[in-house]
């Protein structure tokens, strides 16, 4: 069903922008809620590098990838790892006044309005199959979606980098007692989820649309993200933000007058009858 | 010469000297949303003031105007608004309060004019009922109905028959609807379907498919302008809808020049009733745009502009019949009946209802210069608002 | 207790209450405070509806602070409550109920109701799955009030709304007056009320509550029933507070759930300071007065500096303003203190 094959899509990318809340709120215990505003940059740089300088589309999502880590490496040495022992209000107090920052600023640099994006033709339009009508680039979201959702559970479980994040994040004095260099792993963790941050953001512009006021527009829908797919589970975060995307997209179809109801019906009553979120580990914390 | 006529021509080189001393400047409020979600509105409304002042100066018989403006982010909280407003009077000791991008603000503010009796001038918000809520407001910028009106008619003209409605679920959405339909109907047309989405509403892809399969011949549209827009046009093109034959009718709200780029090219072939197009031909258009493009040139003019512009035109003009006189009666007094030809056309101030009476054109989404624009076709002249009949 | 006493039954030991009787007595820089609203009548006399506003979210980060401060319930939808009361009051004058009294009453008892209802859903969970929890209730309410836009008045706010005089001869002036001095007197009630009950028995219960949840039990303190009650008063402050806008602004729309009010009331209080009540009251002062000023100077770009100023806080005092004052306070105590010269043995 084309319903069903949307929902995927939406899920994907809301998986993508959400992923890196996951890996900073789960991982390093830090509640980021500027985490939109990395998605933010990474979609104003792509919309900086395809509109004004002429950049093919898929070129600009390493840059933006990279611009993204680097942003959220320097942001991290400098000012977020000092909070680290801070409470939970403390960060979220900073995080939202980086985002009020955030937000002025491009509204400063790039105006109240929404950006314009042109996808290149191979990305648009639709393929009919049989009983199924797929958007080439709701496609094209799936596919990123996957591998990087992939890509993330390889790397953690796969190599040394992951070993060494999920060592430190179950007890950061023994994995320094065994010589990792827990800052280092965690700025790195940073950077990759404000990577990916930036990776959905830049994705994000054709359906989402861009704005100065992106990031608290949709914080709360990557906190559902998280929320329900228990923090610090990447699969988890897959899982949850698949069914969200379907259930939301599903719900509207069927049910077009309880729209807006669905995706925080479906998060209120999971909490409830599971407070960790669907995948969340116990209070190991 | 004697002394006495010295003493008088002396008297007389004083009087004529200072002449600014004798007369204050008149206080503009200006209450505008200019940070936070609906920015663009208050920096097109304060362009379009402000560029009125540059244009024709800031001095009216005898007074200069000075502006104070406010910012009533985020826009939708009418205490904030009204706070503002109290403000203004109290403090600020404006004489006319002006401004107004959403209607709550216009509605929470409304008491304020009238048990200050100062004048108060909406340039943006749309809802009927504003103007009645007190005897000193005067509109002049749009009303919903007075524009969504047009396209049920025009498009039961036009042999389009069965037409799908999709609004945003709030209050504005809802007197669209209500418009159009009781408006399509009477024409004789048939609304096939009907859905109210949320306002809030990242992806349109259930909403879209369930228009796809319905297959209507048109589609009516009223979303707020923003991202929802966009992405409901590049679904519409991306889906087929647009090749399926499924025609796109909305107010012109959907057509703003200011998101007109971001939609792109899916914005083609869409039909829109309003009252103000960037390429509207006339002289006084061009002159408007033409200022415009040298004194803001990253942005495109666009209704809410011309309405601010329009606006203190009415406050200057008023200046001059009054002598330079903001007090409340005196003002409505010389608004009322007031008429001009603005850059979208003729407009007159209902002396009846205050309200703006103005030309509503058919337009259809072209390129023209390379730009995408909105083609005016068909127009309808003198258009009151119908929501007050 | 000598070796060779009788073996009877020992004598029921008296609890001292004194620390809490100490602790509850007013402090000299209290009063200072609460001359800062009569200052405030008379030093800035045209800014009396930007004052009010400040009192009425003074009284609505208080009842926040009530259950985050002192219980430890991190709410993200506590203008669901906020906007029950906004409502009972607006309705009820829009139907001719106009007194103010009767709104407050009224939006009390609603309040309390639903924060009753659903305390059920924060006894359990983790800080995030309250947090998200609240913010989905109020939003599903936020929709819940614009569909049923005929009778709330969606976006565009309810019309009608007549508020009568106070006590039948204060009417709700254009300067700001009357409705001055009835948020700052409701709220200096409300926070005397609020006071007693921090300074209580059940006030240390709830402290305990939030450091430590599992422990309480051990103590005989049946902790679901403290977070109920906590959360009940705290969702009838709140009610209080939206009572108040709609009375003192005579206008009320959908808005009053929406979840930017939410947040910046957590804002507000963290940057005050969770858990002193007068962090709540600091936190309100600080960043609405922080807030109009630099919009006055920059109406487009304020929120900038305003996010500097958070930034700024937080990097240089946790804990918010209080915080940041207890620690200059302990410093400069530390400062008068003797310098540690051991010849007393500790007890």
């Amino acid at each position: 069903m084309t319903v069903l094959f949307d929902g995927v899509a939406s899920g994907l990318l809301l998986f993508l922008i959400s992923v890196g809340l996951s890996v900073t709120l789960g991982l390093m215990n830090f509640v980021n809620l500027a985490h939109g505003a990395f998605a933010m940059l990474g979609g104003y740089v792509c919309v900086l590098l395809l509109s004004r300088l002429g950049v093919p589309f898929l070129l600009t999502l390493p840059i933006v990838v990279m611009v993204c880590a680097t942003a959220g490496m320097a942001l991290e040495r400098t000012l977020y790892r000092r909070l680290y022992g801070a409470s939970h209000l403390d960060q979220v107090l900073f995080s939202i006044g980086l985002v009020f920052m955030a937000i002025s600023t491009a509204h400063f640099f790039f105006g109240a309005q929404q950006q314009p994006l042109q996808l290149p033709a191979f990305l648009r339009g639709q393929l009919d199959l049989p009983g199924l009508d797929i958007g080439v680039y709701r496609l094209f979201l799936i596919f990123v979606g996957l591998a990087v959702a992939a890509g993330l559970q390889w790397m953690l479980t796969r190599t040394h980098f992951g070993a060494e994040l999920r060592a430190s994040v179950d007890n950061r004095r023994a994995a320094r007692g065994l010589g990792i260099d827990v800052d280092r792993v965690f700025s790195l963790a940073f950077a990759l989820g404000s990577a990916l941050a930036g990776l959905g953001g830049a994705l994000g512009v054709e359906t989402l649309g861009l704005d100065p006021e992106f990031p608290v527009k949709y914080i709360v829908y990557f906190l559902i993200v998280v929320a329900v797919g228990g923090s610090g589970n990447i699969l988890g975060s897959l899982y949850a933000s698949l069914i969200l995307g379907i259930t939301d997209v599903v719900g509207k179809y069927y049910l077009p007058q309880a729209g807006a109801f669905f995706i925080d019906a479906v998060m209120v009553l999971t909490l409830i009858f599971r407070p960790q979120g669907l995948f969340g580990r116990g209070a190991a914390r | 010469m004697q002394l006495k006529n010295r003493l008088a021509i002396a008297a007389l080189a004083l009087g004529t000297a200072f002449p600014a001393l004798a007369a204050d400047p008149v206080k503009i409020g200006l209450v505008l949303p200019m940070s936070g979600p609906f920015a663009a509105y208050g920096k097109q409304i304060e362009h379009g003031v402000k560029l009125y002042l540059a244009v024709n100066g800031d001095t009216f018989s005898g007074r200069k105007v000075e502006l104070i403006v406010k910012d009533d982010s985020p826009g939708t909280s009418g205490d904030v608004s009204k706070r503002l407003a109290q403000e203004l009077v109290v403090k600020d000791k404006v004489d006319i309060l002006a401004g107004f991008g959403l209607t709550p603000a216009g509605l929470a503010v409304a008491p304020i004019s009238a048990e200050a009796k100062k004048p108060m001038v909406i340039m943006n918000a749309a809802t009927s009922i504003i103007t009645t809520r007190s005897p000193y407001i005067v509109r002049t910028s749009h009303t919903l109905p007075q524009d969504t009106a047009p396209i049920a008619t025009w498009a039961a003209k036009n042999k389009i028959k069965k037409v799908y409605t999709l609004v945003a679920d709030f209050g504005p959405g809802h007197d669209a609807e209500g418009q159009f339909k009781k408006t399509f109907t009477a024409a004789g047309g048939e609304v096939v379907g009907e859905v109210r989405v949320p306002v809030r509403n990242p992806d349109f892809a259930p909403y879209l498919q369930k228009i796809k399969d319905t297959k209507p011949e048109a589609v009516f549209l009223f979303l707020p302008p923003g991202a929802e827009t966009i992405a409901f046009m590049k679904g519409f093109t991306d889906r087929g809808l647009a090749q399926a034959g499924i025609q796109i009718i909305a107010t012109g709200d959907l057509t703003d020049e200011d998101i007109l780029d971001a939609i792109g090219d899916a914005a083609l072939g869409v039909y829109t009733a309003f009252h103000y197009s960037e390429v509207h031909k006339s002289p006084e258009n061009k002159a408007f745009t033409d200022a415009y493009a040298k004194a803001y040139p990253k942005d495109r003019p666009n209704f809410m502009a011309v309405a601010g512009y329009d606006g203190m035109h009415l406050i200057a003009e008023v200046l001059k019949k009054t002598g330079g006189s903001a007090d409340g009666d005196k003002f409505i007094a010389a608004a009322k009946g007031m008429s001009w030809v603005s850059a979208r056309g003729k407009i007159t101030i209902d002396p009846d209802t205050r309200d703006i009476v103005q030309t509503v054109y058919i337009r259809k989404v072209e390129k023209a210069g390379g730009r995408l624009q909105n083609v005016e076709f068909d127009q309808i002249v003198d258009v009151k608002d119908p929501g007050k009949q | 207790m000598s070796p060779d006493a009788p073996a009877a039954a020992p004598a029921l030991r008296r609890v001292d209450l004194g620390p809490f009787a100490r602790n509850a007595h007013w402090r000299p820089a209290e009063f200072v405070f609460w001359l800062l609203p009569v200052l405030g009548w008379f030093a800035f006399p045209e800014n009396l509806p930007l004052l009010t506003q400040i009192a009425i979210t003074a009284l609505f980060a208080l009842s926040l602070d009530l259950i985050l401060g002192y219980a430890g319930i991190v709410s993200l939808g506590h203008a669901a409550f906020f906007g029950l009361g906004a409502y009972a009051a607006g309705l009820l004058a829009r139907h001719g109920f106009g007194d103010p009294l009767l709104g407050l009453a009224a939006a009390v008892m609603l309040a309390a109701a639903a924060g009753f209802i659903s305390s059920i859903l924060v006894l359990r969970g983790s800080d995030l799955t309250r947090l998200m929890v609240t913010l989905g209730v109020s939003q599903m309410l936020y929709e819940a009030a614009n569909k049923l836009t005929d009778i709330t008045g969606g976006v565009d706010g309810l019309q009608g709304v007549e508020v009568k005089p106070l006590l039948g001869l204060f009417a709700f002036d254009m300067v700001g007056r009357t409705s001055y001095v009835y948020c700052i007197v409701v709220l200096f009630l409300f926070f005397w009320i609020a006071r007693h009950i921090v300074h209580s028995p059940f006030g240390l219960e709830l402290r305990g509550v939030r450091q430590n949840a599992p422990r309480m039990p051990a103590l005989g303190v049946p902790v679901n029933r403290r977070l109920i009650v906590v959360y009940t008063i705290g969702a009838a402050y709140a009610g209080v507070a939206g009572a108040l806008l709609t009375q003192t602004t005579q206008f009320v729309s959908i808005d009053v759930f929406s979840f930017p009010r939410s947040a910046e009331l957590l804002l507000i209080l963290v940057l005050g300071g969770t858990g002193s009540l007068y962090g709540a009251l600091l936190g309100t002062l600080v960043f609405m007065v922080a807030h109009y000023l630099l919009a006055d100077i920059n109406p487009q770009y304020w929120q900038f500096w305003l996010g500097l100023l958070l930034v700024l806080v937080v990097l240089f005092a946790r804990e918010g303003i209080m915080g940041g004052l207890r620690r200059l306070g302990a410093a400069a105590s530390a400062a008068r203190l003797p310098a540690p010269n051991s010849t007393r043995v500790p007890r």
